[in-house]
């Protein structure tokens, strides 16, 4: 009874781990079904068909290939911009100042359906053509946001004693932002590089009021093909992006915990 | 200002310093010779961490011009200075390793012997045994340490210590005084050492800028500002004053005055009084006064209202009949105690003594020294 006392936080640990993990299983064992029918709801038999051939589905690959495609180019820029605004923000007093702060938080906090009704709106007025450059506008806007507030909170804790006595020091402004304010603001911009590729490469309801029928992401796919029977292809899929996430996910916090143990 | 500078020397040329709403250092000018150990003493916003911004070239002078040597630096930037600071926080650099941030310097200006030198500096401080190591793994010691040799290896025409000890406790900051001391005697190059701490200041600078309220109150080696302080706020700041009201009576010879305190006719050499003027603060030094007849004609009866002992010496607070309590120290040499409550005659001789401007406020800079540690 003490026992189970003990370990009861573990025992909570464990059960969550559980319930967030199961549906990751399912996939992956899923991913090795050969169904019977269209449908890929009850394990058959075992085969590894889907994993040999993971294009095998009409227009999967397309379509992952223009996830990925504008994923890299929303995150990309947005990281840069959301770097330049976060720094702007966190170390300069000027006019708009609090203005700017506050729209920053609006596309976090407006709903996914009306931010893209209301983008779809404004690319109509605009004469924008829905697809993919209006996808990329869509991502990258709301992508600065969340790379702003990573950036930012970076940015609040570096001590600018530390550029003063990088130019003390003989460092030209070039070379203080290059050897010491970009390697502290690191970790800050890679977080928020990371999130917003995966928020880009994840989204569905902007993505949808934007697209056009030869821009079907990922996403998308998915969501069509869940009406006429999902390919095994994309359990395939989906078995490889958690699997990245997760070893993109332990190397962080291996070199960090290592970095730690330094530090201690 | 002197009119030859020496080659080495850092001049200040009415350096001004104003915000939107005050002035923070009022026209200032200042020669800090070369190779000395020169120490800008005063309470938190006198202006002398403006004063040593402006000269890092952290802070742009409102009006006025720096100089070292033949060079005027005044309009160039901090990184073109030949001049480096050890920042009171330290400011390393938390994602490089103790030679990586010494070696920082060196390198911006491509020194190709960049590590050798780092190495030997860390030698000098001795932290060599430190050098792979991150600052954050340090003790505050070494990183103030590792501070200094980041700042020593450029060996810059000037070296600016900004309240370099605060964030240590009192017996490492005893020791490092020592160590800082003794590296500049190595090095020779010059220190500007900027503290709130008159002792930190008397202990280790050759000469000592006494500042307050954004001006120079009195330059001078800190023997000189001790004994002829030529304000109350110098007389106060830097150690404990006794301050009596007096006038100058007229006449006198060559080397002694008689002034009239409270119907009490006291000597002062004549070299301690400030000319022109009739009505003055007489002062004395606490451990200057002697209980007991000295022989000459300082001598003031009292009562003793509090007696404290340290040790090395006792501290007595003796009552005038107009209410005032003088300090006295009396070394523990021998010499009988007083005990409290008893009537006693203090003494001290004319040379001991010094005048002050009697329209300056005698509690001047007073308040201030207990403030800090």
């Amino acid at each position: 009874m003490a026992w189970i006392k003990r370990h009861l936080i573990s025992f909570a640990a464990i059960a969550v781990l559980v319930y967030m993990l199961v549906p990751n299983v399912v996939v992956a064992a899923f991913s090795f079904n050969d169904p019977k029918g269209k449908y890929n709801y009850n394990f058959n038999e075992f085969s590894a068909a889907a994993w040999t051939n993971p294009c095998g589905a009409q227009g999967i690959c397309e379509s992952l290939g223009l996830s990925l495609q504008i994923g890299v180019i929303a995150s990309l820029t947005a990281t840069v911009l959301g770097t330049m605004i976060a720094f702007a923000l966190g170390r300069y007093r000027f006019r708009g100042r609090s203005a700017t702060n506050l729209l920053i938080f609006m596309p976090m906090a407006t709903p996914e359906v009306v931010m893209g009704s209301s983008l779809l709106t404004l690319f109509l007025m605009l004469g924008v053509p829905s697809g993919r450059t209006a996808i990329l506008i869509a991502h990258i806007m709301f992508c600065v946001s969340f790379v702003v507030v990573a950036v930012k909170a970076r940015v609040a804790t570096l001590d600018p004693k530390l550029e003063e006595a990088a130019a003390d020091l003989g460092a030209n402004p070039t070379q203080t932002f290059l050897r010491v304010t970009l390697p502290l603001a690191a970790p800050g911009i890679a977080a928020g590089a990371l999130l917003a590729f995966s928020l880009s490469f994840d989204d569905y309801i902007i993505t949808n009021f934007n697209a056009s029928p030869s821009s079907i992401t990922f996403p998308m796919y998915v969501w069509g093909a869940s009406a006429r029977g999902v390919p095994v292809q994309v359990y395939v899929i989906g078995t490889v992006m958690f699997v990245l996430t997760l070893v993109v996910v332990m190397t962080g916090q291996l070199i960090s915990s290592r970095r730690n143990r330094q530090v201690a | 200002m002197s009119k030859q500078q020496g080659k080495g020397d850092l001049g200040l040329v009415a350096l001004t310093k104003s915000f939107a709403t005050f002035t923070a250092v009022h026209p200032l000018d200042l020669v800090v010779p070369q190779g000395s150990f020169f120490a800008l003493l005063g309470p938190s916003g006198c202006g002398k961490t403006t004063t040593l911004r402006m000269i890092a070239g952290l802070e742009e002078p409102t009006s006025g011009r720096i100089r070292i040597g033949d060079s005027d630096i005044t309009d160039t930037k901090a990184y073109q200075r030949n001049v480096n600071t050890v920042f009171q926080s330290y400011a390393l650099f938390p994602h490089m390793s103790v030679l990586d941030n010494v070696m920082f310097g060196l390198r911006r200006r491509g020194d190709k012997d960049a590590k050798a030198k780092a190495k030997e500096v860390l030698e000098l401080v001795q932290l060599e045994q430190v050098a792979s190591k991150k600052p954050t793994q340090l003790s505050g010691g070494m990183q103030q340490r590792v501070a200094l040799a980041r700042a020593l290896v450029n060996r810059p025409d000037v070296l600016l210590l900004d309240e370099p000890l605060g964030a240590l406790d009192l017996k490492l900051r005893r020791q490092m005084q020592i160590e800082l001391k003794r590296i500049q005697q190595e090095v020779g190059l010059t220190f500007i050492h900027v503290t709130h701490d008159q002792e930190e200041a008397m202990t280790m600078a050759d000469s000592i800028a006494v500042m307050n309220a954004g001006r120079l109150e009195q330059l001078g080696d800190p023997a000189t500002l001790y004994e002829q302080p030529r304000s109350t706020f110098v007389a106060n700041f830097l150690g404990q004053s006794n301050l009596l009201r007096a006038t100058v009576n007229p006449g006198g010879t060559d080397h002694v005055v008689t002034v009239r305190a409270h119907d009490t006719d006291l000597e002062v050499s004549r070299e301690h009084l400030p000319e022109g003027v009739r009505d003055v603060w007489l002062g004395v030094r606490p451990e200057k006064l002697r209980l007991g007849e000295g022989g000459g004609p300082n001598q003031l009866r009292g009562i003793v209202r509090d007696v404290s002992f340290s040790g090395v010496a006792t501290q007595y607070s003796v009552q005038m009949p107009w209410g005032q309590e003088l300090i006295v120290v009396q070394q523990n040499d021998g010499t009988a105690r007083a005990v409290l409550g008893e009537t006693v005659t203090v003494s001290w001789a004319a040379q001991h003594g010094f005048a002050l401007d009697a329209s300056q406020d005698a509690e001047a800079g007073a308040e201030l020294v207990d403030d800090h540690g």
